[in-house]
């Protein structure tokens, strides 16, 4: 294919550290700008346009405008890629869901009759349909090119399989389970090299719950670790309260 | 000529948010004037309550993905002075490396692709690679070394990891800082091609004396601690912060604006080197020189080249920070479960930025407060889009916005950061 296939960079509520992270692709933006056309990156970019094949969006929905905006990116889009734990899991934008609005309101605005279109945290596929997912807080950056390159070839990104531990293993980095430290790495879905506990903090599962975890395993070598259900239910909803996992 | 103006530049490109420009002009005089802040509210304040103290610092760091490290330092200063822990001495040695990494990376990244496209005539800095690949190479050459160092430390530069109340979850090896010290040492040829450049641009001439606010201290150039120094109204403790700093909410906006005793301010690069200029290391002087900025500075657009300086100045300060390998500082504090307040400031990129937390017995938030650096600088920049109109109104009206929008870029303004904790009132219901 001649043709450079047209990319867009969206960003709803979030940090923007993962579109910081394509940023922070120093030295491979090059060869990437060769093999696609950029051309909605907001942040990056003064001439924007609407014509584009394949869209990134990076954070959550939580007003009604940023719904109207997702779902003409994806009438738009061939391809939609959710970037990052709060497109793809709510992440802890989400930790204000189990609050009234009101409490928000006043909280922040000593009021409640300002942002009346604000509302519960969204996954961007709570709104529109999403393809594919490039998980973590923030992304892993490579993972971002896999994902870019696998589209181009016309492959479905697949992401791994696998827990946290089994990347943590292999560093090998001492357990932090066993060092009585609250980790999630075995239920959490690797990829992203266990990047956290190699600089010695637990995993929170930023990438999201692996379909088949044994949670009921985990929960219990953590109780008996003297870990209450309080605390690992506190921990599994920093960034997953919308997928409802409770111990 | 009438000079009506009817300026709406919606979403404002190369900054880091969502926010518009807004100007109207009528005979020449100005009848309406607003940087609008349109990004969503997040309600960090309502996340952190019923939070343990513990995990405060790595949720505030996804306030900002620029600005990670800042939020966490200045988090990690209200956890301690909350809880009264003090850090060790080698512990405070690895925030500041960490906190001038960042700031080479943010100012490095905002005048590499996000100013320098601009002075070119150029929209990205894809366009300005093709005309000025010099100068990308050495801008991406010193964010990717920014970014090396972080990594290096605490993994990676958005959301560091490891960095904890009390002391780092895992110090790091001796191989680390022989590493580091390499990897700064390296950037100074980049640097130099920076200055270089900078040297030779002409931003447009735009005088406007303000209060510079920043911290200070006396025995370093004050980035991770110090007190509140402002150049009109003098020294506040960081614990006093809200006599200084007056949040005022702003009806088009969703982040309030911060003034002090009803004025504006501004803070960032330009009110740090102006208040503390002589404490900047000798490098940095060198570089102010051929910058011909050696004395404080009362036009806007230097906050460019302040940061220009800034950047030569983390890199040696952070040589001297890690000239011998810095001895574990010890393992981050186990009981926090306590009640008290406390209040921590660091120097951000885009300026001061403060965290206020208060806990109960059993070390959970209560309640928070931060304010962010962009939100201080608002009104600022509305007073120097005023003072700039009349200078620039006989110019076409394309040429007009981009003259106003290379403004709001000097100062660097990160929105998606500056409305999370703040006030906000719209009018008629309309988000600008």
């Amino acid at each position: 294919m001649s043709v450079r296939p047209k990319i867009g960079v969206f960003s709803f509520s979030s940090c923007e550290g993962c579109q910081l992270q394509i940023l922070n692709l120093e030295r491979e933006i090059p060869a990437i700008a060769g093999l696609v056309e950029l051309v909605n990156f907001r942040e990056a970019m003064n001439k924007i346009s609407d014509d584009y094949a394949i869209a990134f969006v990076e954070g959550s929905i939580t007003r009604e405008k940023e719904v109207a905006e997702v779902e003409a990116i994806r009438k738009q889009a061939k391809i939609l890629v959710s970037l990052g734990a709060c497109a793809h899991l709510g992440g802890v934008n989400s930790l204000k869901n189990p609050k009234p609005k009101e409490e928000w309101l006043k909280t922040v605005y000593k009021t409640t009759d300002v942002f009346t279109d604000t509302f519960e945290t969204k996954r961007v596929s709570d709104v529109v349909k999403v393809d594919y997912d490039i998980p973590g807080c923030p992304i892993d950056k490579f993972e971002f090119v896999r994902t870019v390159f696998a589209l181009l070839a016309g492959v479905a990104p697949r992401l791994p399989d696998k827990p946290v531990c089994a990347e943590c293993r292999v560093k090998p980095n001492p357990c932090l389970v066993e060092d009585n430290e609250l980790c999630l790495g075995s239920i959490t879905r690797a990829g992203c090299g266990a990047i956290c506990p190699t600089y010695g903090e637990e995993c929170v599962a930023c990438r999201g719950v692996l379909k088949d975890a044994n949670i009921k395993g985990l929960t219990k070598i953590l109780n008996d670790r003297g870990h209450s259900k309080t605390a690992i239910n506190g921990k599994l909803e920093l960034f997953n309260l919308l997928a409802k996992i409770e111990v | 000529m009438t000079h009506d103006i009817h300026i709406r530049i919606p979403h404002v490109t190369r900054v880091e948010g969502h926010g518009n420009i807004v100007l109207d002009v009528k005979s020449g005089k100005i009848e309406e004037l607003r940087l609008e802040i349109v990004e969503s509210p997040r309600f960090f304040e309502v996340m952190l309550k019923g939070r343990p103290i513990t995990e405060v610092p790595g949720i505030t760091s996804r306030i900002c993905g620029i600005c990670a490290i800042s939020h966490t330092c200045a988090s990690l200063r209200a956890c301690e002075a909350t809880l009264g822990i003090t850090p060790s001495a080698e512990t405070i040695i690895l925030r500041k490396v960490l906190l001038n990494a960042e700031i080479l990376q943010s100012h490095i990244l905002h005048l590499g692709l996000l100013v320098l496209p601009d002075f070119f005539g150029k929209g990205s800095v894809i366009e300005l690679a093709k005309t000025e690949p010099e100068a990308v190479q050495a801008a991406l050459r010193l964010k990717a070394a920014a970014n090396e160092i972080a990594a290096l430390f605490t993994g990676r530069h958005v959301h560091p990891i490891g960095m904890a109340i009390g002391g780092f979850k895992a110090w790091p090896e001796k191989k680390v800082f022989s590493k580091a010290r390499a990897v700064l040492e390296g950037t100074q040829k980049d640097l130099d091609a920076m200055v270089s450049v900078f040297k030779t641009l002409t931003p447009p001439p735009l005088e406007r004396a303000t209060n510079y606010v920043s911290l200070t201290a006396d025995k370093e150039y004050a980035l991770y601690d110090g007190v509140i120094k402002r150049s009109i109204g003098g020294i506040t403790k960081v614990a006093d912060y809200k006599d200084v700093i007056n949040e005022e909410v702003v009806r088009y906006s969703t982040a309030k604006q911060s003034k002090s005793n009803g004025k504006s301010i501004m803070v960032g690069a330009l009110s740090r080197l102006n208040n503390n200029f002589p404490l900047i290391s000798g490098e940095a002087k060198d570089a102010a020189k051929k910058l011909g900025m050696a004395e404080p500075s009362i036009k806007p657009f230097d906050n460019n080249t302040a940061q220009l300086i800034e950047c030569v100045h983390t890199v040696y300060d952070s040589l001297k920070l890690l000239e011998r390998d810095i001895p574990d500082g010890g393992p981050p504090a186990r009981a926090t479960n306590k009640a008290g307040r406390g209040v921590g400031a660091v120097e951000a990129p885009r300026g001061t930025l403060y965290h206020e937390y208060e806990t109960d017995k059993d070390g959970i938030v209560v309640s928070a407060n931060c304010i962010i650096p962009t939100a201080q600088n608002l009104a600022n920049i509305e007073r120097d889009i005023e003072a700039i109109v009349p200078s620039i109104i006989k110019e076409p009206q394309e040429k007009i916005a981009l003259t106003l929008e290379m403004l709001v870029r000097a100062y660097d303004p990160c929105i998606s950061c500056s409305t999370h904790f703040l006030d906000v009132k719209l009018i008629g219901g309309g988000n600008g």
